[in-house]
């Protein structure tokens, strides 16, 4: 009697994980398979509109790679992004480490007033400061101007403060007075204690702000509208999407090829760096 | 009551939190609006400080101190205190130069908004017409605006002048020694760091986040739009007009139609917003339990699958998706082909079908972030609590209902309300699957918006298509009043057994 009931237990329970087992495949698969059709699209050779009606493409070719590298501006636009996303991040991490460190390590009088107002600031709907950034760029001569996006994008990262701090509270203070009793000053204790403590935090920093301009588009869009030289992936790749002749040509394949060549890098970046990036999602967002 | 809080499993502590957010919330919203004389006087107070501080250095301050009333730093310069005293100055110089030359011929113009935008001139010699450009009504708003920030931070900066050469002289007639240039420096390493640590990154947010955030704000105050742009044409200060216009009482049919887009757009960024929060957050936390149940292996692999979904540029998925389902699009192709269906599914380009759409796609992007949030925590419930749970019969759904959903709820609430503000805002989503589309009409009437067009989608398109700027400040204003109100009945609940005073 005992010994059945003991049996049926693990029937149940090995049941139970079988459908588990097809539930993670299923959800695997959903998430997988619009990017393998995105792959297997990027490689069909023949030049058929948006309207066909298979999956395979009836001749494998590179095509689609060899015109987006030589018969459209996608290297350039690859370029450019490249290029904002590098000087951005380099920005962004700074001002975001030395914001948190301020509003985590040290006490003055508008410490609180001034979380506040980013807290409040950030309740606006960003696009609805676009028009003065705008105007106010026009009048440096920056619209239109890779600079000025960049200005744009890193000009408020202290607004992105909150994670970052969250992760600068957990570091126990007693090292760092450990260290003023050591005659360090606070600038050499940020330096030289918490930075080298703080590395998947800054991991976690580099990598979000890496990625953001390459997904970014109503900023850039607007900023960059009008000269598709300075465009970026984001808004370079939606202008095909947009225009029904390139369309009608076949665009949509070269557009998947494009995909392709701007998701590879990040991908890897992401799973090189994803340990960090869990850990700063999981240990700056949330708090009991 | 501390205590007994703290005493409660986390399941109680939620209950607790909930039914006291309903409970107190009258009582609260009272001594939130009891508290606005208190802190009224405290203002008060902090303002009679500063007089106060003026006066005495204007009563005991030696020639040196008065005179640095007018001439900024000139106390210090004559105590040797070389480096703050020509800072001072040269800021005093500074200042005067730009509002001399720059910043008062705009500030004079600011209640008119200017006279003259264009004026064509035959020169009479050559009898050629000429243009000229003179009052630019945005440019005189944006640098009054500009001035009035600078003039702020000189009044700011006339006070700490005020006071601080006060103190050098009460250093002075105390025989005790005033800081050198060389300790001021170490100050900005030690007990002034935050000054060093901030000045350039909250520069950046007051001349891109703030200074630009007034200015719209103005600008809903005014008529600017397509017929009156600069720097062919004037716009001017039409009071409440926007706002009249949005909420419908305006005299024009358009005004109605503009009241009814208002209130479908709202509703259906309010209703997209719950769903999109809550589907990732309950799908994500479910694939996370699936994932870290006893006995699955290659609890990484899983994972990994996911994630490398968010690495892909959300944009690039989203394109994607709306090629794959728009009407002529490979999903429909397929379908009818294969004889499932015999005319296109319209995923994108019906009202309703294209919604739920959206908030499908959504749930597919996602969910790996809620994945990623919750596997970390729910490794934190403590085991025994289902075990107790087991031992008293309950299945795992009703575990899951009474355990783990109480418990995710209340550690996460800043995540939930963070996602919930950042989906009141999602560009991105709406814009590249729709467009906002298909379009929203009224009595055959067609509007500005469309169907699947949140608040944000829509304003962009007053801006950057129908140049309706003033309107779309208005619409602004009203979105972050929405998402102000929201934020802070939500902030109100995760801290409410906290102390009352730090309600804001």
């Amino acid at each position: 009697m005992e010994k059945k009931k003991y049996k049926s237990k693990k029937l149940s329970e090995r049941i139970s994980l079988v459908m588990v087992y097809a539930f993670l495949i299923i959800i695997s698969l959903i998430w997988l398979i619009p990017f393998l059709v995105l792959i297997i699209l990027s490689f069909r050779g023949e030049q058929v509109g948006i309207s066909a009606d298979y999956l395979f493409p009836k001749h494998w070719s590179f095509g689609n790679y060899i015109k987006l590298f030589t018969k459209t501006k996608f290297l350039r636009w690859y370029g450019n992004t490249m290029l904002v996303s590098v000087v951005v991040t380099i920005i962004q991490t700074v001002i975001v480490l030395m914001t948190s460190y301020a509003l985590s390590r040290l006490r003055f009088k508008l410490r609180k007033p001034l979380m506040n107002l980013m807290l409040i600031l950030g309740m606006f709907p960003g696009f609805l400061s676009m028009t003065a950034v705008y105007f106010v760029l026009k009048e440096l001569n920056l619209t239109q101007n890779l600079f000025g996006l960049i200005l744009v994008f890193t000009a408020s990262s202290a607004m992105q403060y909150y994670i970052c701090k969250g992760f600068f509270d957990t570091i126990p203070k007693s090292l760092d007075e450990a260290a003023r009793i050591d005659g360090a000053s606070r600038h050499t204790v940020f330096l030289k204690i918490i930075l080298p403590l703080a590395k998947p935090i800054i991991i976690y920093t580099i990598l979000t702000a890496f990625i953001a301009p390459w997904g970014e588009f109503m900023f850039s869009s607007f900023m960059l509208k009008g000269d598709d030289d300075k465009f970026t992936v984001a808004v370079g790749m939606k202008s095909w999407l947009d225009n029904s002749t390139l369309m009608a040509e076949g665009y949509f394949t070269v557009f998947c090829a494009a995909a392709v060549v701007v998701s590879i890098p990040i991908t890897a970046l992401f799973i090189w760096l994803q340990r960090y990036y869990v850990e700063g999602i999981t240990g700056g967002s949330v708090k009991g | 009551m501390d205590l007994e809080y703290l005493k409660m499993s986390p399941l109680e502590k939620f209950a607790f939190n909930f039914k006291s957010f309903f409970k107190n919330l009258p009582k609260k919203t009272a001594a939130f609006f009891k508290a606005i004389p208190k802190k009224l006087y405290k203002l008060w107070l902090a303002f009679a400080g500063i007089f106060v501080n003026i006066g005495a250095a204007a009563k005991e301050g030696d020639w040196k101190t008065r005179l640095s009333f007018g001439v900024m730093g000139f106390g210090l310069i004559a105590r040797k205190q070389y480096l703050r005293g020509i800072i001072y100055l040269a800021f005093e110089i500074l200042f005067i130069l730009y509002m001399v030359f720059f910043g008062w011929k705009y500030l004079v113009k600011m209640g008119s908004l200017g006279e003259v935008a264009v004026k064509t001139v035959v020169d009479p010699m050559t009898g050629i017409e000429k243009t000229y450009y003179y009052d630019n009504s945005l440019l005189i708003l944006l640098y009054s605006l500009l001035t009035l920030f600078i003039m702020t931070a000189f009044v700011y900066m006339w006070y700490q002048n005020v006071k601080g050469n006060l103190l050098s002289q009460q250093f002075v007639e105390a025989h005790m020694p005033l800081p050198t240039t060389k300790d001021d420096f170490r100050s900005y390493a030690n007990e002034n760091y935050h000054k060093s640590l901030l000045s350039l990154p909250l520069l950046g947010l007051t001349v891109f986040t703030i200074l630009p955030i007034f200015f719209m704000i103005f600008i809903a105050f005014t008529n600017y739009d397509k017929f009156h742009q600069p720097p062919a044409q004037l716009f001017h200060w039409s009071g409440f007009d926007n706002f009249v216009t949005v909420l419908g009482g305006g005299i024009s049919s358009d005004s109605k139609v503009f009241a009814y887009t208002f209130g479908e757009v709202l509703l259906w960024t309010i209703v997209w917003a719950v769903f999109a929060t809550f589907t990732n957050y309950i799908l994500g936390m479910i694939v996370a339990i699936m994932i870290n149940k006893k006995g699955v292996k290659c609890k990484k692999l899983w994972r990994t699958v996911l994630v490398i979904t968010i690495a892909v540029p959300q944009f690039v998925s989203l394109m994607f998706m709306s090629q794959l389902l728009s009407d002529q699009g490979l999903v429909n192709n397929l379908l009818l082909k294969w004889g499932w269906i015999n005319k296109a599914i319209p995923f994108l380009t019906d009202g309703n079908l294209a919604r739920a759409t959206i908030i499908i796609v959504n749930i597919w992007i996602g969910i790996p972030y809620s994945m990623l949030i919750c596997t970390g925590i729910l490794m934190n419930i403590p085991e025994d609590l289902y075990e107790s749970a087991r031992i008293d019969g309950a299945g795992p759904v009703r575990a899951y209902m009474k355990i783990t959903l109480p418990y995710m709820l209340h550690v996460t609430t800043p995540y939930l309300i963070t996602q919930f503000i950042g989906n009141l805002n999602n560009f991105n989503v709406i814009f590249l699957l729709t467009g906002g589309n298909p379009p929203l009409e009224m009595d055959g009437n067609v509007t500005t918006a469309g169907q699947t067009d949140l608040l944000i989608t829509w304003l962009y398109k007053l801006t950057v298509t129908e140049n309706k700027y003033g309107l779309a400040s208005v619409i602004g204003i009203f979105t972050f009043v929405i998402v102000a109100v929201l934020s802070l009945i939500l902030y109100n609940r995760s801290k409410s057994v906290k102390n009352e005073e730090e309600f804001m």
